[in-house]
């Protein structure tokens, strides 16, 4: 990797990373596993003159549950959440991401703030209805997901802050799948379909369908939760709704997918999604 | 042919063994040498600029931003080497009666570009980021041109030129004949047409190219990651105007090849021509991107192909006619590529009149050259998957279609109509050991089960042969096919003093497994084991002239040639050992790794004690036999050997999404006698897995304007361990009469034969759909518009806008009408 001159800093602690990211102006970059940001640096498509390394900030990789719900740490590797199984959906889909030496380094609160809508966990944070907390010299905020991602690689992040935790919420109840289209195990989704399934007796008490790589950022696909919640949720009624998965996307085409064959992909997955977190799959 | 009476080998019984690969252990330990991991006093890090322009004028360089960086010691054009080049990279094919339209082309370019990538000036200095900070200043004018991508708009007319003094954009038409093609065509009572689309792929290997050039007095030393360091010093001989005797070429650990390395390249005159000027050593590494850009492409080959049968399924005509895409300048073996494939057009199957009509296509791309089988994996696939699209054409099972063309084993040493001798094979016997591991019958009744489910399971045969081994140099060389080389290898067996010893060959292994199989060949014919064998390769100082390492011609050629040198010290370690026992020379066998009178097995020596009576002469020892105890081989076979085998590969369709699952694979190979069996395995995996990534994942792409859209791994898609199935592998050993070992190569084997497997068992997979044919590789997406377009719907999408007029490949009969392929060929 022959990237353009910078300078590193591994901070040892939240407040003298801040305090590197501000002195560092505006082309600083935080570093978490790296997996998106030194490819960029190895191209010279991205030439940051500072990285505040935020591996010896102590206190970003604990997971804990709190009234239920899960408060993970944004430097909490995706193979640590893979591991997990207490994680639900996150874990289930953590398993999916790329392959088990990228599931190593890479994590939660980078992906999240790198905002690629091809990455696996956007979708999922975003039907959990999870939320960030970012700390700046301001103190702190939380930013929920469906404010979160604003455009391609564009999040709702100020260039001063810092992702310390990812929060979902406590799902008791529901069923959960993420179904994920690439050519190869190790690609980034051509289509991902996160489904939460809440169903009593039958009938769809709660339905989130969040979908990756359908456009410039994470989307939920209300049309199909809308065709199902309150309904009766078998197969058939999955179907008839999944049928509506790319209404209001807009999909980037690119050498391997056609907007129209990933709207085709997505209807595909939210019926197979659905049915698998339904528990109707065969 | 002659056929060589088997020598006496089972010594130590070493041949034939799974023994585990001697080269691995430093390997895994970290302790390989590849030519990046080198540094040399003084040396210098080379940056290259390259052509963001398919096609353009340059109009201007301005070098000064970059000669101001502090650490930048050089910054030069091909106008500012001019002086260090004798002569451009050559290009060595030179076929008799036929013209070839030869660009020049220098390792930097002079005054135009004509592909994206194109070397244009080259910065050097003593630090490898400044260096690349400072490319980046070099600031180059240049003036578009219009490119030529598409290689049959390339041929029509109006279309700009890559070369306007050529006045075309054809390189040159080869063709080939025996028996009437034409007539027996016309008297065809099946006739089956389709346009074949083998796509452009890359080479690929793990370790990048890398080169240093090291400058010694009126001598240099070029360290590369090469397959052919000798080749590389007798043209590099010629490029820098120096003699051989003053380069040396070392290919240190290489860490793959896939002919992508079978190449000398500008870059490797250039490091040497620029250590020369500045007197210091240099180094350039490349990068992956610039590697899918500047390292040569394979394939990327239409046919149009033609097939006469009678109803019975007896194969009478075989015509073929390819357009090449060549790209815009010649690399080694560019246009001769293709046409290597011409011995086994026609496959394993009798087939009397045959035609084949190669033309060659000037685009703004970088060359094609050997990639991974290397105009035989053209020609297998275009006869594989026609096998199978006849046998739907005229009712009958792809495996009895296969049974009744067959050539029989009672025909060879077989000679096809193009005069070529297949030398041995038993094509039905490697299909019928397939088949004791695929029960045909049982997968129908399977398959059948699974479409009431709406699973699409499908199984694809290819029953293949292949021709390896180059030589033979007379058929090869000048006065045959016309390559300016020859291809005999050579060998040196030097036993020590103490008695362990140390083989050179001219091959340059790069993963294969000489050092361990060259080392029990040596072994058996010496008395030792395989640990006290080194192999030495890759360095032209160290032992003579050899070609290197491609085309699965080591083992043949080189592994023979081994086996021949170690049989002459053999031969001398008996007349020692007569003396010594005071028996006669001839009454000495070698058994259970000692040399013993025959009949008494007490009277023995090791070749340990025999080492030291040639090294150290006792009295017993006559004058007349001379000290030391070392030999050399320079062999150049009879015949190329023609390696066959049956494989089977089933295949699970996703028929919402277009995705092809790869869920069983059953390799049968016949290569000759195992060497080593587990080194057969590892050739078998690494070959089907390539086959597989060419029939469904790899694909090199440019787009419309000559910009290539697979710069790296992410888009060109190379097949991971997750993407291919746990492989089944066996063996049939039918020996070549060509050479004494009886072996017949296998590095490329698994390619050759895997492609058109996969295509067959989608197609049948899909079969139910109406889908008769597509051309690779089948992605999801083209599957996916396939099936669409056979539902009478259509996929939608830019990618099929091309294909409008595509019409070649639909069949001519009801099985051969259906819908066929969305996106195919290099612009997709």
């Amino acid at each position: 990797m022959i990237p353009t001159e910078f300078e590193y800093t591994a901070p040892e602690s939240l407040d003298d990373a801040l305090e590197a990211l501000r002195a560092g102006g505006e082309d600083a970059k935080l570093l978490a596993g790296g997996h998106s940001l030194l490819p960029l640096m190895k191209l010279r498509l991205a030439a940051p003159t500072l990285l505040v390394d935020l591996r010896r900030v102590p206190g970003l990789s604990d997971v804990q549950r709190e009234n239920g719900t899960l408060r993970i740490g944004a430097m909490t590797h995706h193979a640590a959440l893979e591991d997990d199984p207490e994680l639900g959906v996150v874990s289930h889909t953590a398993r999916q991401i790329a392959d088990r030496q990228v599931r190593h380094r890479g994590t939660i609160g980078g992906s999240l703030a790198h905002g690629d809508p091809a990455s696996d966990l956007l979708a999922v944070v975003l039907a959990c209805e999870g939320s960030v907390s970012v700390r700046s010299v301001e103190g702190m905020r939380e930013i929920p997901a469906h404010g979160l991602f604003q455009d391609y690689l564009t999040t709702a992040i100020d260039d001063g802050e810092i992702v310390t935790e990812v929060r979902i919420p406590a799902l008791e109840g529901y069923g959960f799948a993420y179904q994920k289209f690439m050519r190869r195990a190790e690609d980034w989704a051509m289509v991902g379909v996160c489904a939460l399934v809440k169903a009593r007796d039958g009938v769809c008490e709660d339905v989130r369908v969040g979908l990756t790589h359908m456009s410039s950022v994470p989307l939920r696909a209300a049309a199909v939760e809308e065709a199902l919640r309150g309904g009766t949720l078998d197969r058939d009624a999955i179907a008839r709704a999944a049928e509506s998965a790319a209404e209001g996307t807009e999909p980037p085409g690119d050498l391997n997918a056609t907007p129209d064959y990933k709207r085709h992909l997505a209807r595909v997955l939210t019926r197979r999604a659905l049915e698998q977190a339904a528990g109707l799959a065969e | 042919m002659s056929v060589s009476q088997p020598p006496e080998t089972r010594g130590n019984g070493w041949v034939g063994q799974a023994i585990r690969r001697k080269e691995d252990p430093p390997l895994i330990k970290g302790q390989g040498n590849y030519v990046d991991d080198m540094t040399l006093p003084g040396m210098l890090h080379a940056v290259i600029v390259r052509s963001p322009e398919a096609h353009a004028t340059i109009t201007s360089i301005d070098k000064a931003g970059a000669e101001e960086h502090p650490t930048v010691v050089a910054v030069l054009t091909g106008e500012d080497l001019a002086a260090e080049l004798a002569g451009p990279i050559p290009m060595v094919w030179a076929p008799p009666g036929v013209e070839i339209k030869t660009p020049e082309h220098w390792p930097l370019a002079r005054g135009e570009v004509k592909h994206v990538g194109q070397a244009v000036a080259v910065v050097v200095g003593t630090d490898r980021y400044a260096v690349a900070d400072a490319a980046e200043e070099v600031i180059v004018e240049y003036e578009s041109l219009p490119a030529v991508v598409d290689p049959e708009r390339a041929l029509e007319d109006g279309s700009p030129f890559v070369w306007d003094d050529f006045c075309t954009n054809q390189t040159h038409e080869w063709a080939i004949a025996g028996g009437d093609a034409e007539g027996a065509l016309r008297d065809a009572e099946v006739v089956v047409e389709r346009r074949i689309v083998n796509h452009r792929t890359a080479g690929a290997p793990i370790e990048p190219r890398s080169s240093i050039g090291d400058p010694r007095g009126d001598g240099a030393t070029l360290y590369s990651s090469t397959q052919i360091p000798h080749i590389a010093r007798f043209v590099l001989s010629g490029m820098l105007g120096m003699a051989e005797d003053k380069i040396r070429v070392v290919a240190p650990d290489v860490g793959g090849g896939f002919g992508a390395k079978l190449q000398v390249y500008g870059e490797e005159a250039l490091v040497l021509a620029v250590a020369r000027r500045l007197g210091r050593p240099v180094k350039w590494t490349e990068t992956r991107s610039e590697h899918m850009t500047t390292s040569h492409h394979g394939r990327d080959q239409i046919a149009h192909v033609t097939l006469g049968a009678d109803r019975e399924g007896k194969i009478t005509a075989w015509k073929v006619r390819h357009v090449c895409d060549l790209g815009a300048y010649f690399q080694i073996l560019t246009p001769f590529i293709p046409e290597l494939g011409f011995p086994v057009a026609g496959g394993c199957y009798a087939i009397p009149n045959i035609k084949l009509e190669f033309v060659g296509v000037f685009t703004n791309k970088f060359a094609t050259d050997a990639v991974r089988g290397a105009g035989r994996p053209e020609q297998t696939h275009m006869v594989e998957v026609m096998m199978d699209q006849l046998a739907a054409e005229v009712g009958i099972d792809p495996v009895e279609l296969r049974r009744r063309n067959f050539i029989a084993k009672e025909q060879f040493p077989y000679e096809t109509p193009l005069g070529i001798v297949y030398d041995s094979g038993d094509y039905h016997g490697s299909l019928d050991k397939l088949l004791e591991h695929v029960d045909m019958d049982a997968f129908r009744r399977e398959q059948a089960e699974l479409r009431e489910r709406g699973v699409y399971r499908g199984i694809g045969l290819s029953t293949y042969v292949e021709v390896c081994g180059l030589a033979p140099s007379r058929a090869v060389g000048p006065q045959g096919v016309g390559l300016q080389a020859a291809f005999w290898e050579s060998a040196v067996v030097r036993v020590h003093p103490a008695g362990s010893a140390t083989v050179y060959t001219g091959t340059s292994p790069h993963g294969q497994g000489h050092d361990t199989g060259f080392a029990q060949i040596a072994a058996d014919r010496l008395g030792l084991d395989p640990a006290n064998v080194e192999v030495l390769h890759g360095d032209t100082d160290q032992g003579p002239m050899g070609w290197g390492t491609y085309g699965s011609r080591s083992l043949a050629v080189g592994g023979e040639s081994v086996g021949r040198a170690a049989l002459k010290v053999q031969e001398k370690a008996k007349r020692i050992c007569a003396a010594m026992l005071e028996a006669a020379p001839e009454d000495i066998e070698l058994a259970d790794g000692k040399f013993q009178v025959r009949g008494s097995p007490d009277k023995a020596m090791t070749m340990v004690e025999i080492a030291g009576a040639a090294h150290i002469p006792p009295q017993e020892l006559p004058t007349d036999i001379e000290p030391g105890l070392e030999e050399t081989s320079f062999y150049d076979p009879e015949n190329f050997v023609f390696p066959f085998g049956a494989h089977a590969c089933v295949v699970d369709v996703d028929a919402e999404t277009g995705k092809v699952e790869v869920v069983r694979w059953v390799a049968v190979d016949d290569c000759g006698p195992a060497i080593n069996p587990m080194l057969i395995d590892g050739q078998v995996h690494g070959g089907v897995t390539h086959g597989i990534g060419q029939a469904l994942y790899e694909q090199i792409v440019y787009d419309d304007e000559g910009q290539l859209v697979t710069g790296s791994f992410v888009d060109y898609a190379l097949p991971t361990a997750s993407e291919v199935p746990m492989f089944e592998t066996d063996r049939t050993e039918t020996p070549s009469p060509v050479n004494q070992l009886g072996v017949k190569g296998v590095g490329e084997a698994g390619t050759i034969a895997a492609s058109p497997a996969v295509v067959n068992a989608v197609t049948d997979a899909l079969k139910p759909l109406g889908i008769a044919y597509m051309n690779m590789p089948l992605t999801p997406m083209r599957v996916w518009q396939a099936i669409e377009e056979a539902r009478g719907r259509g996929g939608g999408g830019p990618a099929r806008t091309e294909q409008g007029r595509d019409v070649g490949e639909h069949g001519t009969g009801a099985a051969g009408s259906g819908p066929t392929s969305p996106g195919e060929g290099g612009a997709l």
